[in-house]
């Protein structure tokens, strides 16, 4: 499947959202997730199955003002 | 949703009533926080992650503000971040800086909330690359939503009186008018607009926040009778950020005390300081 993570080309073997951050390698980081633009829950990336050219987001925390 | 009730006839022109200070005023609450440090500190720009602890800690800040951005998996730096912030004594505010539309402001926020496991939030919408002004309309959007969605908004506006009801009916219990734009260190831009908004509002908690430069700012805007100050850059960016957070802190407590004291009304003439009865040569005078 061919995605959009973070702005960069991601093309692998996934079926839902919580597959792709497993695969991408982010283990047990504090992380959140958005795909197309809505947010996706912790709770619910498990269910959330991933099309063809959707756009994910992965943030974390950072400094800000 | 909320709505302010008719002004009746004798709460009317309540403009040019200059707020109150009462006894006991030091504690400041925000939704249902009570926090003693008047002064909201950003965590961003900072030299080090020392630097910018010694800076929280000097400040004596109790409400640093927090954000999010795109993470590599082999980052970790969120992770480092979060523990950092953990370790202090302190509220967090994540905000939405960025965000242009509300659509990506409400998104960010739930984010952040999964993120930092608050419902506060910093709520930010652009409209301007250059001024960085608010986008007043999607800003008064998304504040509809995340308030019905159970956030504690802390808007970034201006000082129109006429967005601020409409902040107010939309659920937020406090506002942030800018002092100036972002970045810019050029102190309170509007202070006849931002006294007028103190003066219409004296039982809202208002935080003047963005465009502080100089100590001396957070403090006029303190004597002015706003509840708080909210800066990042003018700590950060300073040669000796820790130094300069402590005097941020006791601007903000000095400015604080004076508008609870009660400051004298500016005049015209001169008037003596020392007794004029009892002047030697006073008769001597008025008859040469």
């Amino acid at each position: 499947m061919e995605l959009t993570v973070n702005g960069e080309l991601f093309d692998g073997d996934v079926t839902t959202l919580a597959d792709l951050i497993g695969e991408l390698g982010y283990g047990e980081q504090r992380v959140a997730t958005a795909v197309n633009g809505d947010f996706i829950p912790d709770s619910d990336r498990k269910d959330y199955a991933l099309r063809d050219g959707d756009h994910v987001e992965v943030v974390a925390p950072r400094q800000g003002g | 949703m909320r709505r302010r009730p008719q002004a009746k006839i004798e709460e009317m022109n309540i403009i040019d009533r200059m707020p109150t200070s009462t006894e006991n005023t030091s504690a400041l609450t925000l939704y249902d926080r009570s926090v003693t440090s008047r002064l909201l500190l950003g965590t961003a720009q900072y030299p080090s992650p020392d630097i910018l602890g010694a800076s929280v800690a000097s400040s004596g800040s109790s409400i640093v503000t927090v954000s999010l951005r795109r993470e590599r998996a082999d980052s970790g730096a969120g992770d480092r971040f979060f523990d950092l912030i953990r370790s202090w004594d302190v509220h967090v505010l994540p905000n939405t800086a960025g965000c242009r539309t509300s659509k990506e402001a409400i998104n960010t926020a739930l984010m952040a909330r999964e993120l930092f496991e608050t419902s506060w939030v910093k709520l930010e919408v652009i409209a301007n690359d250059d001024t960085l002004q608010p986008d007043v309309f999607g800003l008064v959007e998304a504040a509809g939503e995340l308030s019905r969605q159970g956030f504690q908004v802390f808007p970034y506006t201006t000082e129109d009186l006429g967005v601020a009801e409409r902040l107010m009916a939309a659920g937020c219990d406090v506002l942030m008018p800018w002092g100036a734009p972002i970045g810019t260190a050029r102190g309170l831009a509007n202070p006849y607009a931002l006294r007028t908004m103190r003066n219409y509002f004296p039982g809202v908690p208002l935080i003047v926040d963005a465009g502080i430069g100089a100590p001396s700012h957070a403090m006029q805007a303190m004597e002015m009778g706003f509840d708080a100050v909210l800066l990042n850059t003018a700590v950060a960016k300073a040669d000796n950020p820790e130094r300069m957070a402590e005097a941020f802190g006791h601007a903000v407590t000095a400015g604080r005390e004076a508008f609870e004291a009660g400051l004298m009304e500016p005049r015209d003439m001169a008037a003596p300081s020392t007794p004029v009865a009892g002047t030697p040569f006073f008769d001597l005078d008025q008859t040469s």
